[in-house]
């Protein structure tokens, strides 16, 4: 049974910082984290291929792909793998993040949706694995015909071959160090319309990809790149200000209240419903400084515009950020 | 469920049929007394659970996973019965299903994707009021505004042909009656389900669409395989079902709000920029959209009670938006209010994915009327429509004067 609270679900600040719940590891290399609500409470909705922005404790953002159960409405998992030139983000995640951590956390956003088909096949290069391992989840469920190749260094350094033993023969596990570079034309088959070919992993690995489906049918192929640390402007933990353009008055947001009620605060109401970013009801154009983005809604280079942001979740990157209001 | 359970409470009953005339003439007494016998209502004449507190109504409409809307979101049990129609592939399904055209509708009806349509649609408002002053100043704020301005721009934002938009109106009235029982309302809209249903499913069609267009992105979607090509004709259905008379009634409910509430209306015209504000209170005030029911997919406590697995649960959108554990003077329409967080327009993953087209229609409507219309009163008997889900307005007779 379940049991719905009668308390609404987290909303602003609350869902824009989540607290370390476990830390496991899953392979060489591979550990997996568990994220929920302080409070305990439902975490934004996400569809298989979503990740998440983590704003970690020493400011810096990494983006890492949801592969936990979606029907669990209180749980992330995310899979994080130990880069050997991190430039910070996987080492602190394996060697100094602890259960009991606050991180903050943007999105999920999907760049890499599974799309409807009756048949598709998954090839997964090393961590590129974690957004496929609910995409499988889905296909079953929905009885698609699908099979996914996996491949990866070594067995030792593959994360998930216990959860995927349930597919049986549906699964092709390939660590190198066994059978070499991984078959893509034998796996592949020949080019026909009605699949749908989901691959994410390391850079090679797609250029591969994109080779072997050249002659295939447009928009058969989907994929996503396991992008390795980089550098990026680290998150505020300091409180910012925001100027009001129209009002002429200036507000500062401290760590623990958003934008929006800041503003609220001082008797500027902006309209909004979810109060999670993910409606876009207050959508509120930005006319100067950096937002750092929280909310499900914007692309990666609508982000990048920084035209606009979703205040009831979004931040600042700047000490100060001048709004249309 | 395990015999460790806390023991079910008895559920408090009621007989009350919502979907009476009597009911739907003013539902305000039947919300205030649903609210008050409990977190859960038993609803004895259907034998459906229903919720009329905003915080189990909130609590219900953000849990997908044990609410369930692929059994459909009327009274009837798709488990059981067979559809009036194909389900919607976005309001009666769930995930994983429900994801692509979610997704798909999202962002064809973003706020970044209405952004061009704002400045034609502003001169379409003002050339409408200027239009209906230039007849007069008093006149029937339903038929003249509220029920002719969606009809203007939205059908062709999405791109049908102009023949038979007639249509429109009565197949969303049939389509919301459906949500409810099999009454009156219901026998009412049969007759031409038929017709209506051919004349709506033909307007679908890619070679129908115009080329540009909410239609045409859905269409270009499906290209993508983004979508598969039998999901486009009903995601563009889903547009022409739900987003013609729901605009329309939430027109008639900001434009009645006003009529009503003179105070307001003046504090509008010194901040025209409450416009937006302004449609999302009368959106909570009168909750054009009163219901929606979910189905429980396991046996679901909610506070002392338990619903169990494929029980239908009746969702009283409309109660929750007034209920004074979470609205201070709930009654009352009032722009000091930060009417955010209504459930108006659903609240999750089912969020009405058109309330940023409905918010653009209303707010440059509105915004016409404030720039030339000093005062605006009732001038005569208002009159209902009566729909099984939506708080209509047949006829809201207003007086004006100009600056």
């Amino acid at each position: 049974m379940t049991a719905i609270s009668p308390a609404p679900a987290p909303v602003g600040a609350d869902v824009a910082t989540l607290l370390v719940t476990s830390k496991d590891v899953q392979a060489d290399g591979v550990l997996t984290l568990e994220l929920a609500a302080p409070s305990g409470g439902r975490l934004r909705d996400w569809t298989p291929g979503s990740h998440i922005d983590l704003v970690l404790p020493n400011g810096l953002t990494r983006q890492y792909s949801l592969c936990g159960d979606r029907w669990d409405p209180s749980a992330y998992r995310v899979g994080v793998l130990l880069e050997p030139e991190s430039r910070g983000g996987s080492t602190y995640v394996h060697d100094q993040l602890q259960v009991g951590d606050l991180v903050g956390v943007g999105g999920p956003r999907n760049n890499f949706a599974l799309v409807p088909s009756e048949h598709y096949l998954f090839v997964a290069g090393g961590i590129g694995i974690t957004p496929i391992l609910p995409m499988v989840r889905q296909a079953e469920m929905l009885g698609a015909d699908w099979r996914l190749l996996y491949g990866g260094r070594q067995r030792g350094s593959m994360a998930f071959l216990g959860e995927l033993e349930r597919y049986g023969d549906r699964v092709l596990v390939r660590p190198q160090d066994e059978y070499g570079l991984l078959d893509l034309p034998g796996f592949l088959g020949e080019p026909r319309d009605g699949v749908r070919i989901y691959s994410c992993g390391p850079g090679p690995l797609l250029a591969a990809m994109e080779r072997t489906c050249g002659n295939w049918p447009p928009y058969s192929l989907r994929t996503e790149r396991f992008v390795a640390d980089e550098a990026g402007a680290p998150a505020r933990t300091a409180p910012f200000e925001v100027e009001l353009a129209r009002s002429g008055t200036t507000v500062t947001v401290t760590p623990d209240v958003t934008v929006l009620d800041a503003l609220n605060s001082v008797g500027v109401e902006v309209l909004s419903s979810c109060r999670r970013g993910v409606c876009g009801t207050c959508e509120t154009t930005v006319l100067a400084g950096r937002p750092d983005h929280r909310d499900a809604l914007l692309d990666d280079d609508e982000r990048d515009v920084n035209d606009c942001m979703y205040i009831c979740v979004s931040r600042s990157r700047d000490d100060r950020l001048v709004l249309d209001l | 469920m395990t015999t460790t359970a806390r023991p079910t409470a008895a559920v408090p009953t009621s007989d009350v049929d919502p979907f009476s005339h009597e009911v739907l003439e003013d539902p305000l007494p039947m919300h205030a007394e649903l609210r008050e016998a409990g977190p859960v209502v038993h609803l004895s004449r259907y034998d459906v659970h229903a919720m009329a507190r905003y915080d189990e109504v909130y609590a219900a409409l953000v849990d997908w996973q044990g609410f369930q809307s692929a059994a459909g979101v009327g009274l009837s049990n798709f488990r059981y019965e067979e559809p009036w129609r194909p389900p919607s592939i976005v309001l009666e399904a769930d995930p994983p299903k429900h994801d692509a055209p979610r997704r798909v509708l999202q962002k064809v009806l973003g706020p970044r994707a209405l952004r061009r349509l704002h400045d034609g649609w502003a001169a379409d408002a003002e050339a409408l009021v200027d239009e209906v002053l230039t007849r007069g100043t008093t006149f029937d704020a339903v038929g003249a505004l509220a029920a002719t301005f969606p009809l203007r721009v939205f059908p062709d934002a999405v791109g049908i042909p102009q023949e038979g938009r007639e249509n429109l109106l009565p197949y969303g009235d049939h389509a919301f009656n459906a949500f409810g029982p099999a009454n009156d309302l219901v026998a009412k809209g049969a007759p031409r389900v038929a017709e209506l249903s051919a004349w709506v499913n033909a307007q679908c069609r890619r070679d129908v669409l115009a080329p540009t267009g909410f239609g045409a992105d859905i269409w270009a979607a499906s290209d993508r395989g983004d979508i598969t090509p039998e999901q486009a004709p009903l995601a563009v259905r889903s547009l022409l079902t739900a987003g013609v008379d729901t605009t329309v009634h939430g027109i008639s409910a900001v434009l009645y709000s006003f009529a009503t509430n003179p105070g307001q209306w003046q504090r509008l015209r010194e901040d025209p920029s409450l416009a937006r504000v302004a449609f999302d209170e009368a959106v909570r005030w009168e909750s054009p959209v009163q219901t929606f029911f979910r189905t429980a997919t396991t046996d679901v406590r909610v506070g002392d009670v338990v619903i169990p697995e494929g029980h239908k649960i009746l969702m009283f959108l409309a109660a929750a938006n007034r209920d004074p554990r979470r609205w201070a003077d709930p009654d009352a329409f009032d722009l000091s209010r930060d009417p955010s967080g209504h459930v108006g327009f659903g609240m999750g993953i089912h969020q009405c994915v058109g309330q940023h087209v409905a918010r653009l229609e209303a707010a440059t409507l509105v915004t016409a009327l404030a720039r030339r219309v000093r005062t605006i009163e009732l001038d005569g008997p208002t009159v209902r429509h009566h729909n099984n889900t939506l708080r209509a307005w047949e006829s809201i007779p207003v007086r004006v004067t100009l600056d």
